[in-house]
């Protein structure tokens, strides 16, 4: 489904600051896999995110979707065959617009847009089915401002508008970082709900060790721009979080004291 | 004030709720703030008027100054998105090239009008005094272009233009060419305003080549000040108060120049018109400073 070849990028190329953010990946991601990525800070996730997105494009190496390559599209042509959610809630949302609004220019994302009008019975009876599988009530409120609703509500709303029309690929971006840790467990429920019924392909960056684990069924590691660890199946089933934590700090060794706590 | 300045102001008004429209949907919806109306005005004037005493039609005249003014929006975005001109400025370098354009389309710094057959002519010949022929005409321009604009917003394309001004990032993310809708965007307002110059010229009986000095200012007058009056999140209601308030802007002006207690003279527009804009900017955001004082003391 997604293949990246010899992928690498550097920052700041001939500068004191140089930093090769991502050197010589090459990674092979099935139809339907839900891969989870971890790594420290400055390991090189966002970055991969970023190139798989379009938001940057790399120094070497390819990326194919279903064996297409779009290495060189920019972000609004590669969204046909793959979606993202934000960290940020205000990101992937028009705040001032109402929820079937937002539903609406989603839609657009796998379908023509054209000049009739955007909001029909069709989507409408679309939306409905769709939100009412959040449980969140959002179904009956349509024509409410997103602004009106909460961070996770906006999220799981952000979640419905990824997923919709022919979405692939799913890239979920530390989606629920910025929610508070109940909203963040009902988003990240229903994003292993919503993401297995459709069988869509999913890379989700995360800070949690516990979340690359407990969701997904692969789990990567990315330490200074190259993948460390790379485990699915029996391995990772076995694999707790005291394992994959002491991993990842005889990988970083010193340099991660400060982190201990937000890996707990 | 007498009914002759109610007449004008009411006309002045209707012409120029075009360009309020025009400035909604790049100030508001684009987030673009598009100065190159200063330009485009007075070039749907010089063509039309050009094209008039060159034996056109006048509907005809109108229609091409339209179609020549989006080209002017399309210079402004070409600017913006290709030079990588900040927008403001790439609105600035139109309207200054315009000027020299409008020159040399009219070949001469005006045109008169009077005695030609206008638009306004057929209203006139079906028994409308010569007075109200103006306002009747406009009025159907303005309720036409206002439905017009709605219904496109409406549209799958009018939302992805939406989504394009309120959140590039996400727009991009859900497949729109944010560029695009502001190639397209700038290219409706554009060919409002000079539709509204050309419309304007014909009524003044001249087209001039300074008739678009403070259009950009007029314009803001009417949508700050209209959506300041009428506060709505629904586009039509914000489309409505944009039309509104270029009209009660101009009899707000009337108003003021015709009070002999204030004192104030024609010479005077311009500084009446900035204190007009001064206090519609600051209404909003006096109310919203409110609001947090009283959560504040909560």
């Amino acid at each position: 489904m997604i293949r990246v070849e010899n992928l690498g990028i550097i920052f700041n190329r001939g500068t004191a600051l140089e930093n090769r953010a991502l050197h010589d990946i090459n990674l092979s991601i099935a139809a339907a896999e839900f891969v989870t990525v971890i790594g420290s800070n400055g390991a090189g996730k966002s970055t991969l995110l970023n190139l798989l997105a379009g938001e940057m494009s790399p120094g070497s190496g390819r990326i194919l979707i279903d064996d297409i390559e779009l290495t060189t599209w920019p972000v609004y042509r590669r969204s046909r065959l793959l979606a993202r959610m934000f960290q940020d809630p205000r990101v992937g949302i028009c705040e001032d617009m109402s929820i079937i609004e937002n539903i609406a220019i989603a839609s657009g994302r796998t379908a023509p847009r054209g000049f009739h009008f955007a909001i029909t019975n069709e989507l409408r009876q679309m939306a409905v089915d769709r939100l009412s599988m959040l449980n969140l009530g959002l179904e009956k409120r349509l024509h409410d401002r997103v602004a009106l609703l909460s961070g996770g509500q906006r999220q799981a709303l952000a979640l419905v508008m990824a997923t919709l029309g022919s979405t692939k690929v799913l890239l979920l971006d530390e989606h629920t970082a910025a929610l508070d840790p109940a909203a963040a467990e009902v988003v990240m429920d229903l994003t292993r709900t919503i993401v297995g019924k459709f069988g869509i392909t999913t890379v989700m960056v995360t800070h949690s060790m516990r979340q690359a684990l407990e969701f997904g069924s692969r789990t990567i590691m990315l330490h200074h721009g190259q993948i460390i660890l790379d485990i699915s199946g029996a391995d990772r089933a076995s694999t707790s979080v005291d394992q994959l934590v002491k991993m990842f700090q005889r990988k970083e060794g010193a340099e991660i004291s400060d982190d201990n706590l937000l890996l707990a | 004030m007498s009914l002759y300045a109610f007449i004008g102001a009411l006309e002045t008004g209707l012409a120029f709720a075009l360009v309020a429209l025009g400035a909604y949907l790049t100030f508001r919806v684009l987030d673009f703030p598009d100065l190159t109306v200063e330009g485009s005005f007075p070039l749907g004037a010089a063509v039309a008027a050009k094209l008039m005493v060159s034996g056109f039609d006048a509907w005809t005249a109108t229609l091409i100054a339209a179609l020549v003014g989006s080209l002017a929006g399309f210079a402004t975005a070409f600017l913006n998105l290709k030079l990588r001109i900040l927008h403001i400025l790439a609105g600035i370098l139109t309207a200054i090239a315009l000027y020299s354009v409008n020159l040399r389309i009219m070949g001469r710094p005006n045109i008169g009008l009077i005695n030609m057959t206008t638009v306004y002519t057929p209203f006139e010949r079906l028994g409308i005094p010569s007075l109200y022929a103006p306002i009747v005409l406009l009025t159907i321009v303005v309720v036409v272009a206002k439905i017009l604009v709605d219904l496109f917003l409406g549209t799958g394309f009018g939302l992805a233009m939406r989504a394009a001004g309120a959140n590039p990032r996400m727009a991009q993310a859900n497949g729109i060419q944010v560029g695009r809708m502001i190639v397209i965007g700038l290219g409706m307002a554009n060919g409002l305003t000079a539709l509204s110059g050309a419309l304007f010229a014909q009524m003044l009986g001249a087209a001039d080549v300074s008739m678009g000095i403070g259009v950009i200012v007029v314009a803001l007058a009417a949508v700050i000040g209209g959506t300041a009056l009428m506060p709505s999140r629904i586009v039509y209601m914000l489309t409505l108060a944009c039309v509104l308030g270029s009209i009660l802007y101009r009899i707000a002006l009337a108003l003021a120049l015709s009070s002999d207690a204030i004192g104030l003279t024609a010479s005077d527009v311009n500084v009446v018109t900035a204190v007009l804009v001064a206090i519609a900017l600051w209404v909003p955001v006096r109310r919203s400073a409110f609001g947090r004082q009283r959560s504040a003391l909560k």
